[in-house]
């Protein structure tokens, strides 16, 4: 029963987990960016949809699509306020753009995070579950909600695999994340596709961060934790590697969940990041990362 | 640069430390202990420095070696009352431990992972704090028996002399060859191992220097402040801001991050009035600061006096 209740509660939280470094882990392949301000976006967009669906009386759908369009706005801030100046300033020398990226994110999700705690304080927000009731599979009770984000969630990561792999656009964005000097040679205009990464990205955040208040809650504390979450399941993963990102979010949703049940729920994190470290130092490209 | 003759760049060095020293004199109690924490900050920042700056390695993690020497130091004299100077030096030690502990996946991994690393580092401590809550005092903190002083213009040249000393060191051994050849294998590790240096030496030893000074300086603010919490010593806010004033004040230039430090924290005192937004200004500054003149203050100052 107990086994049964971790299956689900499991697969529920690796598929949010999965939806949100998906986004994270295409923008590194396609334009070698970490973008440290993941959790803001995602709050960004969490509150918005809470704020939206709640106060502003536009019911819950209405705000999760306010809230989705907030994460792409936000994402679209990131990039033209943070990481752009950056990328094209002549100040910075090239082989230290990626630090700079790191650290301007990093105090670009810090503001967010500073500036959501004051418009909205940090007390946690739920947003109202998308469908209510609850179902008994196999003698676990299951809210509809919980099974309705997870399909959600693969429905998203389903239509990117097509946008991907079977667009025109979605080649040039793999093409980008192979070689982006052999792309432009072939007159793609290589920010046109850093900007189509953006708003992939934007979107996909922006969906992981509503359903995530849908499911457990979020405060604006929890960025920095979300950050950190997406980076690591990332790199578990293989940066870069779509596929070894959802493997490793599920890897890492079901330890958590494991710990959390059997062991203690204040233990959660940690299994995770010891789990992290060692596949960092044995295998440092990560459970399915090329190169 | 137009290079100010040697002995006169000393010359202003050494009345700006007086002036330092003379502060007491004039300012209040308060901003005296600001300032007392400020270059506790000063010598994490030019520790921090010399890692990313000269070595190359992107720790994000500076709160993993402080905390080690804090905690480390602060443990001990809670169980067993040494005098603080063998807890200080207890606390050096086991952030030089820590040290050669990141120094080891550093010469395997590069960039994001590393600094991946080190982020989960100062996880992993933070969560051992909380767990072993019986001797740390958990996330309530622990407080210590004994202090340095408990006299605030002592506090404050106690600070003072250490942010010199340690100015003194890691600004010199940035200048030595060793700081050259650290700049070299942080920029190019193959080129400088085929030059004939030994790369992972000198950076097992930039590890061990950098955890030193940071281990040092997180002991003496706990004796200091009397008091140990991983909100005021390990979250990762905190190494953030060690980075910003790194940063702030100046890669590579050693000296910068003191700078970066002082005026960071002197800030965030200024715009206290200001409540919660005041992270954000000073964030919303720093960033500006990356954006505009990524070569940080000192950075900045030095290059204008390049163009002259």
């Amino acid at each position: 029963m107990l086994g049964l209740q971790i299956l689900i509660d499991g697969f529920a939280i690796g598929s949010l987990y999965g939806l949100g470094a998906v986004g994270f882990t295409l923008m590194f392949g396609v334009s070698g960016v970490l973008n440290l301000a993941h959790g803001g976006i995602m709050l960004v967009a969490a509150l918005i949809g809470w704020l939206a669906a709640g106060d502003l009386g536009l019911g819950t759908y209405a705000g999760t699509l306010i809230g989705i369009l907030a994460g792409l706005v936000s994402a679209f801030a990131t990039y033209f306020v943070v990481v752009r100046p950056i990328q094209r300033s002549k100040a910075i020398p090239r082989e230290e753009t990626e630090i700079f990226v790191l650290t301007g994110t990093l105090l670009w999700g810090i503001m967010i995070q500073v500036g959501m705690a004051y418009l909205f304080t940090d007390n946690p927000v739920t947003m109202r579950p998308l469908i209510g009731g609850i179902v008994n599979i196999l003698g676990v009770r299951t809210p509809y909600n919980e099974i309705m984000i997870a399909a959600l969630c693969w429905i998203a990561i389903g239509l990117l695999w097509v946008l991907v792999n079977r667009t025109q656009a979605g080649k040039a964005l793999l093409a980008a994340s192979i070689n982006p000097r052999g792309l432009t040679l072939l007159g793609f205009e290589l920010s046109n596709i850093y900007l189509l990464v953006w708003t992939i990205y934007g979107i996909l955040a922006g969906i992981a961060g509503v359903l995530l208040a849908s499911f457990l809650g979020l405060s604006s504390a929890n960025a920095g934790q979300l950050t950190a979450s997406a980076f690591s399941i990332v790199v578990l993963g293989g940066l870069g590697s779509v596929s070894g990102s959802l493997v490793a979010a599920y890897v890492v949703g079901y330890l958590e969940t494991i710990t959390a049940y059997l062991v203690a729920p204040t233990l959660r994190p940690i299994p995770a990041l010891i789990l992290l470290v060692l596949v960092v130092y044995i295998r440092p490209q990560g459970l399915l990362g090329r190169r | 640069m137009t290079r100010l003759p040697r002995s006169s760049a000393l010359w202003i060095g050494a009345l700006v430390v007086i002036a330092m020293a003379l502060l007491p004199f004039w300012v209040s109690a308060y901003i005296l202990s600001v300032l007392t924490a400020s270059y506790y900050f000063g010598v994490f920042a030019m520790a921090w420095d010399l890692l990313f700056g000269f070595a190359g390695e992107v720790n994000f993690g500076p709160t993993f070696l402080i905390g080690l020497g804090a905690y480390t130091a602060g443990i001990v004299d809670n169980q067993y009352g040494l005098p603080i100077v063998v807890c200080v030096a207890l606390g050096a030690l086991a952030a030089i431990a820590g040290g050669l502990l990141l120094a080891l996946p550093a010469l395997r991994l590069r960039g994001p992972y590393f600094g991946l690393v080190t982020l989960v580092a100062v996880l992993l401590l933070q969560n051992a704090i909380v767990i072993f809550a019986g001797v740390t005092g958990g996330e309530i903190g622990m407080t210590v028996p004994d202090v340095l002083s408990i006299d605030g213009n002592v506090n404050y040249w106690y600070a003072l002399a250490f942010l010199v000393v340690c100015a003194i060191i890691l600004f010199g051994l940035s200048r030595s060859a060793i700081g050259l050849i650290l700049q070299a294998s942080g920029q190019d590790a193959v080129e400088a191992q085929a030059l004939g240096f030994n790369v992972t030496k000198h950076k097992i030893a930039a590890f061990c220097i950098s955890a030193v000074f940071s281990g040092i300086a997180g002991a003496m603010l706990v004796f200091y402040e009397g008091a140990a919490s991983v909100d005021t010593i390990i979250d990762i806010g905190i190494g953030v801001q060690v980075i910003i004033a790194a940063v702030l004040g100046g890669r590579r230039t050693i000296l910068g991050g003191a700078l970066g430090a002082v005026v960071l924290i002197l800030a965030s005192e200024a715009l206290r009035p200001l409540g919660q937004l005041n992270t954000f200004v000073v964030s919303a500054v720093a960033l500006a600061v990356i954006l505009f003149f990524p070569d940080g203050l000192l950075g900045y100052a030095l290059r204008a006096g390049e163009r002259e």
